[in-house]
């Protein structure tokens, strides 16, 4: 039943309990916002900005690689592009839209009032604000990185690339990690622990699966590439010798830790894809997923499969034959767990009862491209076809066709699906198929030619190319395509622009899907559920009983949030979350003030770090002597359980 | 039509501690993190160690034993106020709590003045080659978190003498003994590794 | 310069190795098609087959549907792994006790190219062309001299990449006489995209001729213009980069000149090798390269002509 209960209960205050949970306004108290939602929408306008920016780099290349011996960008602004295209795409597009997507919908679909640690994701998101404004700045003071997404040394190394460049594009990746790691933290305390009573482990939705296994994955990963990028600024700043051939250092140390990061990077975006194909899939085949729990250890042998593959960006390194071919075997089974998820689905439709909107449409388009894009992934894992087709544009067509087909595809379809939830308005049906229509074919005319042009010995990150090898017409047919791309996202722009302002107006479910989000209002209201949900089944408002309790209790003049326990969802205890605060702005000023200084100077750190220190004192100074909502001193008996201990009471029904 | 049902948690407590509080996770959180990047950095020594025939390369002299090794008793004996500082705040006993974390901060100067000669001590400098440059980040990675758990205890120790204090605060009382387990931990397979590898290696 | 499609393709294999490669090649994208067309039918149906309605499936049944497409991706994977395996093994098995030895050092943007010989007299030092005997398999061992570069030649082989520190060995081996192109495969910096160089697979009767005259120096100018060009060479910064073998030049850091002449391309595969791009390049190097390391020379027109005529006697 997806009718939202209105029946005014006894005793309780809605109209406080939306006072409380409220955000201030102003530009003042825009600032100082904790709600997840709010900081959900910033980072998902933020991350589509950063799109936008990395797609007109994607189309300054196209067009200077339309036509051979083209003069019309230089080799030292086309490095610079096409570093920050691709910086730009990786650190701050695919993986914090991801993130975002994360940041608004996961507490929704696990039915809480809030995220975990708010004030630790408005921080995210103002570093990752930051990060990006100090790239694109530095690009537009010819100051941005020229030597590659993957920076590799000693290329990187002060020798080769004197300039401030490398470490603008080290510490971009400072800031970028920062943001990631404290929402994959944040993610996953909030799946663990906040889910609303009844949601057991067998009752989470795929997508918040998803989240979970990729904020683990980003614990995991980024560590490493932070190490990497620490340890190139040392050898720059203080001369260190990491990736310094006459001082005993060693460039493959670099790629080692770069990938062991970077391949994993790749799932952490896949991942979430993967997680938005299965929720559109069943919401638009009208029925459970089928193979649940195969779909979720999927995506866990996914992960943990994904730790052991690095090695294959560095077959053409001259390795040892054994190695190489113990990588070929991991790189060629990661797709049975893909394959597995892909059956599931098919199952899936061809059970249900489908009906085709928009977000569906990018669900299909999304089979055709990701699985082209697996099997030349396949075709790369085997050594010897590696190494001929390594670094060249052949690698160009497989990482676009996965990432673009594996994660851009779904996430159109999560914008068309979500957008009426977010903002309480639809999405034009009719444009959404031209949008589809344009950036299908746009994509694939642009990139399947780059398949044959890898093969016709086409090198990456070239900015010229002789006319007599004849890569001419198939570099303009990648041209065109970009621009019919180009039309598409415009037309997709111009389509939200107009729904924001004269939309077609929300339900609570258009789509008749059965996951929490669609409990509640479209837009949610600042408390998310007027009333806290419980669950009695995979797809509650599907399996929910009519008669399923909600939760009550919670203040209301206080941001009142329930703990559950980590695998059957009973509840535990309660929680009071933060005000809005100014904290996590001034912090991130300061860090980012750090950051940005010790470039300049190691001393940097050590000064920078002073006002840091001060703010996060003041972020984490209680002012009433009853902040947290538990008694203040001197107490007269203790109310907190220990780790053991059952509390006083639990839920009483 | 009858009221409709409802799961009334108004009785439950406002708080938890142990793995039952989210601030344990957020500070398991960190220790993921942090011990990944102890784990890669301590492999990045041991890559470098299988590409030279020698180590220390260039006849440098393995990190003196003396400061490492008094250092290390001093942050495992740290181990005892931390522990009975975290056993005040889970009594939430406002007095133990004061005197244990001022203990542990009296162990903390200790052993971050000794980190300094532990520094003096490695008979290497960072930019003498890469053993320089990655025993100095490995010791260095560390000193780091010495240093911000000191600190961090010196800011909660003082809220609970300041405060405003309220029974939610032994909870932090609890995740800040936490951390400090992790850093004292985490320095034993580094302190092998700068120490020792050169040695049995 | 012929087409790409023939010189420097993946797909136009003119050696062992290549030929390996390609037939790997060929059954992955026959399988990879097979596949694809599979799935996507997969998909179509099972669209239509929702669309309609139609009575579901028990989940027996797509269970054991899932099964079955499982079990046959897993038999494909074993299959192609296998092939991959033996593919690699294929190529790792060429080899020779004999084996014409050639040293590859990557520079910033051009490539050193040593023969080497047990006799230290009889090594052969030039830059940017590489000759190689037909049906004699040959090993190629690769560095750097500063940035990691990539050694690639696809007619022949796959790539190797060029790292400082790593001195690594390639064998491959040409089975057929062609002139083809190989390219620097790993972003090196500004001119990355203008560092190739060509492989001219030859008779080994023309192969041991070509090596021959490589280890002549330089023929003293004959004419007066001759003279004039060499001293304009030897009095310009061209001898503080460059070698001439049996000249007062011996620069390290630059490609070796001594027979230049005899060369199809300059500038590292950048330009033909004719002399109105040879006046071009002297005179400007960075109009065709920018950011390239030889600065331009603005030379006097009759010491230019002389120069020219001088670089013309480098065969």
């Amino acid at each position: 039943m997806t009718a939202r209960l209105e029946l005014p209960h006894a005793g309780e205050d809605l109209a406080m309990l939306e006072a409380t949970w409220a955000e201030p306004r102003g530009f003042v108290g825009w600032c100082t916002h904790v709600d997840h939602k709010s900081i959900g929408r910033r980072y998902l306008v933020t991350a589509f900005a950063y799109f936008l920016v990395g797609g007109a780099l994607a189309g300054l290349m196209r067009l200077q690689l339309s036509r051979p011996d083209n003069t019309w960008i230089g080799p030292d602004l086309y490095n610079q592009i096409f570093t920050t295209h691709g910086t730009t795409m990786m650190f701050l597009f695919a993986v914090p839209v991801m993130q975002a997507l994360g940041v608004y919908f996961v507490p929704l679909m696990v039915g809480a009032r809030g995220i975990a640690f708010p004030r630790l994701i408005a921080f995210s998101y103002w570093m990752y604000l930051f990060g990006g404004l100090f790239l694109f700045t530095s690009f537009l003071l010819n100051a941005g990185p020229d030597a590659g997404w993957f920076a590799y040394p000693p290329l990187t190394e002060t020798l080769y690339s004197p300039s401030k460049r490398a470490d603008v594009w080290a510490q971009l990746i400072t800031f970028t990690e920062v943001a990631s790691l404290a929402v994959a933290v944040s993610l996953i305390t909030t799946v663990f622990k906040m889910r609303a009573p009844g949601m057991t482990l067998n009752r989470i939705p795929i997508f918040v699966w998803a989240q979970v296994v990729t904020s683990f994955m980003v614990l995991f990963a980024m560590p490493a590439v932070m190490l990497a990028s620490t340890a190139l600024i040392l050898d720059r700043l203080v001369n260190t010798h990491f990736f310094d051939v006459e001082h005993a250092g060693d460039a493959l140390l670099w790629q080692h830790l770069f990938w062991f990061f970077g391949h994993p990077e790749v799932y952490i975006i896949f991942i979430p894809g993967a997680g938005l194909v299965s929720m559109i899939i069943t919401t638009f085949s009208r029925r459970h997923m089928f193979g649940y729990l195969a779909v979720v250890l999927s995506l866990v042998s996914t992960a943990f499969m994904g730790f052991g593959l690095w090695v294959h960006h560095m077959f053409a390194t001259g390795l040892p034959q054994l190695g190489e071919s113990f990588f070929t075997a991991a790189s060629i089974m990661i797709a049975i767990p893909t394959g597995i998820q892909i059956f599931c689905w098919i199952a899936t439709m061809w059970s249900g009862r489908i009906f085709v909107r928009t977000p569906m449409l990018w669900v299909l388009g999304f089979f055709a491209i990701f699985v082209c894009g697996g099997l030349s992934g396949v075709m790369l894992a085997a050594v010897p076809l590696n190494i001929q087709v390594h670094d060249t544009f052949f690698v160009v067509a497989h990482l676009h066709y996965v990432l673009i087909g594996g994660a851009i595809f779904p996430l159109f379809g999560a914008y068309y699906y979500w957008f009426p939830k977010i903002t309480g308005r639809m999405l034009s049906e009719r444009l959404g198929q031209s949008v589809f229509g344009l950036f299908f074919v746009g994509f694939n005319l642009t990139f399947f030619p780059m398949h044959v042009l890898g093969l016709h010995g086409m090198p990456r990150r070239v900015y010229t190319y002789p006319a007599a090898l004849g890569w001419g017409s198939l570099n303009l047919a990648a041209s065109i395509g970009a621009l019919l791309m180009g039309f598409g996202v415009i037309v997709f722009i111009v389509d939200a622009l107009r729904a924001l302002r004269a939309g077609e107006v929300a339900a609570d479910n258009p789509w008749g899907a059965g996951t929490l989000e669609w409990a509640t209002s479209s837009p949610p209201p600042n408390s998310n559920f007027l009333r806290p949900p419980t669950v009695g089944g995979r797809e509650p408002l599907w399996d929910n009983p009519v008669d399923q309790p909600t939760v009550v209790g919670l203040r209301a003049d206080v941001r009142d949030v329930l703990v559950t326990h980590v695998l059957d969802a009973e509840p535990d205890h309660r929680v009071e979350f933060p005000e809005p605060s100014l904290w996590p702005l001034l912090t991130a000023i300061a860090t980012t003030t750090m950051f940005i200084w010790s470039i300049f100077t190691p001393w940097g750190v050590v000064y920078g770090s002073v006002p840091v220190f001060i703010a996060m004192v003041g972020w984490f100074w209680p002012h009433r002597p009853d902040e947290g909502g538990t008694q203040p001193w001197p107490i007269r008996h203790r109310t907190l359980p220990l780790p053991n201990e059952a509390p006083a009471s639990g839920g009483v029904i | 039509m009858s009221a409709p049902r409802t799961l009334d948690v108004g009785a439950l407590p406002p708080g938890a501690f142990g793995s039952r509080s989210l601030m344990w996770w957020g500070t398991m959180g960190i220790v993921v993190i942090e011990s990944t990047v102890f784990a890669l950095a301590i492999a990045a020594y041991f890559f470098f160690r299988t590409r030279l025939p020698a180590w220390p390369p260039d006849g440098v002299a393995p990190p003196d034993l003396r400061w490492g090794t008094i250092n290390t008793i001093v942050l495992v004996a740290s181990c005892l106020p931390n522990q009975l500082a975290k056993r005040a705040g889970e009594h939430v006993n406002l007095r133990g709590v004061r005197i244990w974390m001022l203990v542990c901060l009296a162990f903390g100067v200790v052993f971050n003045v000794l980190r300094a000669y532990e520094f003096q001590h490695l008979n290497v400098l960072w930019d003498h080659d890469a053993y320089g440059s990655i025993v100095w980040v490995l010791l260095g990675l560390h000193t780091t978190h010495i240093v911000t758990d000191f600190l961090d205890t010196a800011v909660l120790a003082a809220l609970m003498f300041i405060g405003p204090i309220e029974e939610k605060r032994f909870i932090d009382v609890e995740e800040n003994s936490a951390y400090w387990y992790f850093v004292v931990l985490a320095w034993l397979p580094i302190y092998g590794v700068i120490y020792w590898a050169p040695r049995l290696m | 310069m012929r087409s790409g499609e023939v010189i420097q393709s993946v797909l136009s294999p003119a050696g062992a190795q290549a030929a390996n490669i390609y037939h790997l090649w060929s059954v992955m994208l026959l399988v990879a098609t097979v596949v694809f067309a599979l799935t996507m039918a997969l998909v179509v149906f099972a669209l239509v087959h929702g669309i309609r309605g139609d009575a579901p499936s028990s989940e027996r049944t797509l269970r054991r549907a899932v099964y079955v497409a499982l079990a046959l991706t897993v038999v494909i994977l074993i299959g192609l792994l296998i092939e991959s395996v033996w593919t690699g093994r294929n190529i790792a098995s060429l080899h020779a006790s004999s084996a014409v030895t050639i040293e590859v050092t990557g520079h910033q943007w051009w490539w050193e190219i040593t023969y080497d010989d047990t006799v230290a007299s009889r090594r052969v030092t030039t830059a940017n062309e590489i000759h190689l005997p037909i049906g004699r398999p040959v090993v190629f061992k690769v560095t750097s001299r500063d940035v990691i570069h990539s050694f690639w030649v696809p007619n022949l082989h796959g790539k190797r990449d060029l790292i400082p520190g790593y001195i690594t060995a390639i064998w491959l081996q040409a089975d057929r006489a062609g002139t083809f192109r190989g390219q620097c495969a790993e972003f090196c910096g500004l001119q990355h995209a203008h560092m190739g160089f060509d492989v001219v697979a030859e008779p080994d009767a023309d192969f041991v001729r070509w090596l021959d005259g490589r280890r002549q120096p330089a023929r003293p100018p004959d004419s007066a213009l001759e003279q004039r060009g060499h001293d304009v060479f030897m009095a310009n910064r061209c001898a503080g980069c460059h070698t001439v073998q049996g000249t007062a030049a011996h620069g390290q850091v630059a490609p070796d000149l001594t027979h230049l002449a005899t060369r199809l391309t300059i500038g590292a595969g950048t330009l033909p090798n004719t002399s109105e791009h040879l006046r071009a390049w002297v005179q400007d190097p960075q109009a065709s390269k920018p950011g390239n390391q030889m600065p331009p020379n603005p030379l006097p027109p009759d010491d230019l002509e002389a120069l020219l005529a001088y670089l013309e006697t480098l065969r």
